[in-house]
């Protein structure tokens, strides 16, 4: 399901690495490693060096995404509303840190500068749905509103191409 | 040629050296971390600053080439107290437990730490946690001692090519691990240990089996036999500072005797032994057009390498087991039987350079039963440790020689720790079998010494023999690719995995000292150049064992014992 990225690139290009793995994620929502070790041969670097541009930049991630994605906002103004204990009740209720994502995979954590939504301080997205002036006591509930929620598309595309 | 002033001497250096050689080149000394000689700088770690008039920073001195009238500071307070700093920082985010550390006594680390007069500890920050990396056999990492200086992931990718392990994540959580942080096992990594050779720190050091061989040799069951491998004896006195290329053979006898191992044997037997074998091996394939080029499977290295790159061509690799393993062998059937002995109860101990050797040992095509052919594998270094605990003052000790019978080897055997060696001995071997005459040029100077990939042609009877020795396994490359294309022209070739050959062996003595490999190599050519018999085939002891036990080479029972097959592996 990947092959046509390839056929973009030269062989042996090792400049092409970024984009083919940039591309890559946008197939599958992440870098499924078997993908990986194919890029590897294809680009000709080692599959350790790969994995150092992923987890150097960013943009990159290893795992799939889960099905919801909580944001938390980290910029000045959730800050000085205590986002850090909304942060911090999040990983506690879901057992894992920001970056990551459940067992389940039912959800991932991430953390964003600044959502743009300050008037409503603190607040975190799920999905595309707002959630402001929240306090740690609210957390239970919304992360239950989220549980029933079916799969996201890069896992069904992922699952497809047997790469999970 | 340019004249430069470095500490208010005048310097005369070539164009294109930089400070850090120049320096060096009148007696100057700079730190160094993350600058390994021969490699590109990186300039990553900056502890060899200097500073140069009219330029406003400190300059790294290994990637600043010299320039005509130069005026360079190396030592000033502001250098000095520069070059403070970053070892401090790189201390504080280091476990302080040098009293328990493998490398306590040789470690940049604490040299430069030393050396920059640290007293206290004025930062104190978050440190790393990170667990050890215990995976193989052959080797740990172990990320909380790394410095990231580098050195290992440039060795592994620039000389070795292979690229097992690489810089990870950044900032304060930047690693050196292996791909997915999954351990080297799960890694294509071949356990050479050259990275070890290289890392001023214990973060990366042989996984140790000492433990293993003290109950072993404490057992009141256990009937323990030791076998030293040709490259130890031509390292082991540099551990304790003898002069670079002495012959400790005579005292590693007595030492290890003195241990409490019941018989000391040399594994230069079985190199013979192995020629034997993998002469033969060559000469029907020859004949009989089995898969050519033929390639050496002495080295287990090479042969991790091959089984995970490019298994379809494991065909051309000898089916011959390594040497020690094929002495390991012999100990547990033909030498148990004869000394009455439950072959259960040997437990054979090989002193290896290197630290694949430990991952052979626990192959599990290289054991019966569930019985290895070898028990354990103590690297130089671990001997080394085994001697000082045991308090032997190794440079006191007399020479003493092996026991009998699989002590006895040919100088053709000695010369299996240098690169090259295994080609020029299994030759000797071969052109005897092939014309039934000895052959009289005895040093193929074309494939010593230190080049990268080292040919010949041998005319033998009517046949012309093209082979070639791959002298570290950076170089293997292009002769697969051949292979794979249908155009190579040899007929067998050497390959040894790490630079230099096993001399220069991962389980090997550290230190950053030059030209050791030569000088190393140079230890087992005298042998050979002093022995009497100096061809395989005079080896009496090897004649009685086909007498009594294999009958011929290539038997049914040699390949039983002494051979062994391969298989693709995944990662
Ligand atoms: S042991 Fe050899 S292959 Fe493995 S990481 Fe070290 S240098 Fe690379
Ligand atoms: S493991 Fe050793 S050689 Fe490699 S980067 Fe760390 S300190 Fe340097
Ligand atoms: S060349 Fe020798 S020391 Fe190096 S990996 Fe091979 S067998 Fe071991
Ligand atoms: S040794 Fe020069 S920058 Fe590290």
């Amino acid at each position: 399901m990947h092959q046509y990225i390839f056929d973009n690139y030269t062989k042996n290009d090792k400049s092409s690495l970024i984009p083919i793995m940039q591309e890559v994620q946008s197939v599958y929502g992440y870098l499924p490693e078997k993908v990986m070790k194919e890029v590897s041969g294809y680009v000709g670097l080692p599959l350790s060096r790969i994995y150092g541009v992923a987890t150097f930049y960013n943009m990159f991630r290893l795992a799939p995404l889960g099905e919801n994605i909580i944001k938390v906002c980290r910029g000045t103004a959730c800050h000085v509303k205590n986002s850090a204990n909304l942060l911090f009740a999040i990983e506690n209720t879901l057992g894992i840190k920001a970056g990551e994502t459940t067992k389940d995979r039912k959800f991932t954590i991430e953390l964003v500068n600044c959502i743009g939504a300050c008037s409503i301080a603190p607040v975190i997205t799920v999905n595309d749905d707002y959630h402001g002036r929240i306090t740690t006591k609210d957390i239970p509930s919304i992360i239950k509103k989220y549980s029933g929620k079916q799969k996201a598309a890069g896992i069904e595309k992922a699952e497809e191409a047997g790469t999970v | 040629m340019v004249e430069l002033t470095i500490n208010n001497l005048q310097v005369k250096a070539e164009e294109g050296m930089t400070i850090l050689e120049a320096a060096k080149s009148v007696g100057i000394s700079v730190p160094t971390l993350c600058h390994l000689k021969d490699l590109v700088p990186s300039g990553a770690c900056r502890i060899c600053s200097v500073e140069v008039e009219g330029m406003r920073g400190l300059i790294p001195s290994c990637a600043y080439p010299v320039s005509e009238g130069m005026q360079v500071e190396t030592n000033s307070p502001r250098v000095r107290r520069a070059r403070k700093t970053i070892v401090e920082l790189l201390v504080e985010d280091h476990p302080q437990d040098c009293l328990i550390c493998v490398r306590n006594k040789n470690c940049e680390l604490q040299d430069l730490s030393a050396v920059y007069g640290l007293r206290e500890h004025r930062y104190h920050g978050e440190s790393k946690e990170h667990s050890v990396d215990l995976s193989s056999p052959s080797m740990e990492r172990d990320p909380a001692k790394c410095i990231l200086c580098g050195r290992c992931v440039r060795v592994c990718n620039e000389i070795q090519k292979i690229g097992a392990i690489d810089f990870a994540n950044r900032g304060f959580q930047s690693i050196v691990t292996t791909p997915y942080n999954k351990g080297l096992s799960q890694s294509d990594c071949i356990l050479c240990g050259q990275c070890i050779l290289v890392c001023p720190t214990a973060a990366l050091r042989e996984n140790s089996s000492m433990k293993a061989v003290s109950t072993a040799l404490q057992s009141k069951t256990k009937y323990t036999i030791v076998q030293i491998a040709p490259a130890v004896r031509a390292t082991l006195g540099e551990e304790y500072q003898m002069p670079l290329g002495t012959d400790v053979t005579g005292k590693l006898v007595t030492g290890l005797r003195r241990l409490g191992f019941k018989k000391v044997f040399d594994t230069n037997f079985a190199a013979d032994l192995t020629i034997w074998e993998e002469a033969n091996e060559l000469v029907n394939r020859v004949k009989e057009g089995g898969s050519l080029p033929m390639f050496t499977s002495c080295c287990p290295g090479w042969v991790k390498y091959i089984e995970t790159k490019a298994p379809e061509l494991l065909a051309h690799v000898s089916s011959c087991k390594s040497p020690h393993e094929m002495e390991g062998a012999v100990l547990k059937t033909y030498y148990a039987k004869k000394l009455g002995i439950n072959p259960k109860d040997v437990y054979v101990v090989s002193i290896m350079p290197c630290t694949v050797k430990k991952f052979e040992a626990s192959r599990a095509e290289l054991s019966e039963h569930t019985m290895p052919d070898v028990d354990a594998v103590l690297t130089t270094r671990e001997l080394v440790r085994f001697f000082e605990v045991a308090g032997i003052d190794f440079e006191d000790l007399n020479d003493d020689k092996f026991d009998d019978p699989l002590g006895e080897s040919t100088g053709a055997a000695a010369i299996f720790g240098a690169s090259g060696g295994v080609m020029e001995a299994a030759l000797r071997m071969a052109y005897h079998t092939l014309t039934g005459e000895h052959l009289d040029n005895l040093e193929l100077n074309a494939i010593r010494g230190a080049g990268g990939i080292k040919e010949a042609t041998i005319p033998i009877g009517g046949l012309n023999l093209n082979v070639a020795v791959v002298n570290g396994i950076g170089n293997i490359g292009p002769i697969l690719d051949e292979i794979k294309a249908g155009t190579s022209k040899y007929h067998f070739i050497e390959v040894m995995s790490c630079p230099g050959g096993c001399i220069n062996g991962g389980g090997q003595p550290i230190h950053q000292k030059t030209d050791k490999v030569l000088q190393r190599m140079k230890v087992l050519y005298d042998i050979d150049k002093k022995s009497v018999k100096r061809r395989s085939y005079e080896n009496e002891s090897i004649k009685t064992l086909y007498k009594e036990f294999f009958i011929e080479q290539g038997s049914h029972r040699a390949h039983e014992i002494l051979h062994t097959s391969y298989h693709e592996r995944k990662i």
